[in-house]
């Protein structure tokens, strides 16, 4: 356990290592936001054995209480604006050498990014697929405008069930193949939820982009985003896997960047829906209609 | 325990009462006989009164989110009347659109219902677990009169989708019910921003401000 004197600057590689070397170290992070500088001191989990219980879905964070208490959960919530503006920033700038939970977490993992930019997404992306099918009918007579609310719905299972079930899965694999080879790292629980759901924050200005009714633009969006968050995902959990058999770790990150690109391929599908896909409700007198504009103008 | 300091009325101890003067009358004390005086009063009372009180309370609120001061009023007597009354009328307002087509038309009332309260009740929690110092109920009940203005856009709304369902109603529409957006965030970080901690007021005010513009998306695509 390093005492205050043996702290000193070092260069931030360095220090990814040591921490991804020893996860429970003190730490000091200094973070300069809005003129004052704050100096957190992270606490090593030696210090906190008698509540390892509850420590251990944390990782060795300090855990007030049990998981009944309010505090457990207030813990959950320690961020400031800036902070939390700073995960932000992380996550739609993934620079190579940057671990998204080194460099912006650093041991302090929050739930309010995660669920509040789900929850962002989900009315996002509801709206922005309401608003692209009115653009595109528009001009259609026959075309009554409703505000398919029954898409929130739709929305809020698949990105919540995306956004939760898969960092448990990837955290229970992980530390699985941590039992079986010492050398792949292990991220805690939250951890893992928190940089999914931060990686999921470049699709909200993405889904509201999408409202323009031009194919390539929608689909060169939809690949700027998806290599931008799965580079964040990538970045993150590579150096964790990287000492792990070579297949096993290659087919691990190629499935986290599969099902992330599922993830955007299939909202774009369900809610922004081309011109040849859309199927008007059944009116009473008329059978239903199918619009091929496209057809149209091809055989014009 | 001198006798000088046992004897208050020590100039009184020479007086004599004649036996002739009755010594009689009305003892009154204050506290307990008015508290008993109070109860019968409520039971006695006309429904009328009872009634009234609490519609009174209400309205008093109503007109504290319509000129939103830092005041206490809606914190220090909070009630759900308001709130409840306020998405009743919502979900009512809100039928009678699209009817026909189940799937494709707008919200039900049960999920107007679902999502003004479970709103609200998300985003009382998120303040607590920020470290706000506001009460649950006290949040709800500020975030549920708030709704008030929107309210009111509703009702504007139809009135003006009777008379035209054009262009210009869209863009009347929409600008009412942006007004009212803005007025609702405007009135409820008037009254919630005082008792968050600082440095995360943002972090408070941002899903107040999602949850007006949802209603106000609702309240806008309303088409009859």
């Amino acid at each position: 356990m390093a005492s205050p004197n043996d702290l000193q600057f070092q260069e931030f590689e360095e220090a990814a290592q040591l921490l991804s070397s020893d996860p429970g170290a003190s730490t000091l992070s200094v973070s300069a936001g809005g003129g004052s500088e704050e100096v957190k001191l992270d606490l090593s989990d030696e210090e906190e054995e008698a509540q390892q219980e509850s420590a251990e879905l944390l990782g060795g964070q300090k855990s007030p209480g049990g998981f009944w208490t309010f505090e457990y959960y207030q813990s959950f919530f320690n961020v400031d604006t800036s902070q939390v503006l700073d995960r932000v920033k992380g996550s739609v700038m993934p620079l190579p050498g940057r671990n998204f939970i080194k460099h912006h977490l650093r041991s302090n993992p929050d739930l309010y990014g995660p669920f509040w930019i789900c929850v962002t997404l989900v009315f996002t992306v509801a709206i922005s697929g309401n608003l692209s099918t009115f653009l595109l009918e528009m001009g259609n007579p026959a075309y009554h405008y409703t505000p398919q609310f029954h898409r929130v719905t739709v929305a809020s299972v698949v990105i919540f069930l995306y956004a939760w079930l898969v960092p448990v899965g990837l955290w229970g694999f992980l530390t699985w193949r941590q039992g079986v080879e010492r050398q792949v790292g292990a991220y805690s629980f939250l951890e893992t939820v928190c940089v999914y759901g931060y990686s999921l924050f470049i699709y909200i200005p993405t889904s509201i982009l999408w409202i323009l009714p031009f194919e390539w633009l929608r689909w060169t969006l939809m690949v700027v985003a998806m290599v931008i968050s799965g580079s964040v995902l990538v970045l993150t959990f590579w150096p964790a896997v990287r000492e792990d058999t070579k297949p096993m770790a290659v087919s691990t990150v190629v499935t986290i960047v599969a099902l992330h690109a599922l993830l955007a391929i299939g909202c774009k599908m369900y809610f922004f829906q081309t011109a040849s896909h859309i199927i008007l409700p059944l009116q009473p007198t008329t059978a239903p209609v199918q619009l091929h504009p496209q057809n149209q103008t091809r055989t014009h | 325990m001198a006798d000088d300091a046992s004897k208050p009325f020590a100039g009184l101890a020479d007086v004599s009462i004649s036996e002739d003067i009755a010594v009689e009358g009305d003892i009154s004390v204050p506290a307990g006989s008015s508290r008993r005086d109070d109860e019968l009063s409520t039971l006695d009372e006309p429904v009328k009164e009872t009634v009234l009180r609490d519609l009174r309370a209400v309205g008093n609120k109503f007109v504290h989110v319509l000129y939103p001061k830092r005041s206490s009023a809606l914190l220090r007597d909070w009630d759900l009347w308001g709130p409840l009354l306020l998405c009743v009328t919502l979900a009512l307002l809100l039928q009678g659109g699209a009817a026909d087509s189940h799937e494709q038309g707008g919200p039900q009332f049960a999920e107007v219902f679902v999502v003004v309260w479970v709103g609200s009740i998300v985003i009382t929690l998120n303040s607590k677990l920020l470290g706000g110092t506001l009460s649950f109920f006290q949040s709800l009940c500020v975030l549920g009169y708030c709704i008030m203005p929107l309210t009111v856009a509703l009702v504007v709304c139809r009135v003006v989708l009777l008379l035209a369902n054009n262009g210009v109603s869209f863009a009347v529409r929409l600008l009412v019910v942006a007004a009212s957006f803005g007025w609702s965030t405007f009135a409820s970080t008037a009254f919630l921003s005082d008792s968050q901690p600082p440095n995360r007021k943002a972090l408070v005010v941002y899903p107040v401000f999602l949850f007006y513009f949802v209603i106000a998306w609702i309240i806008l695509t309303f088409s009859p």
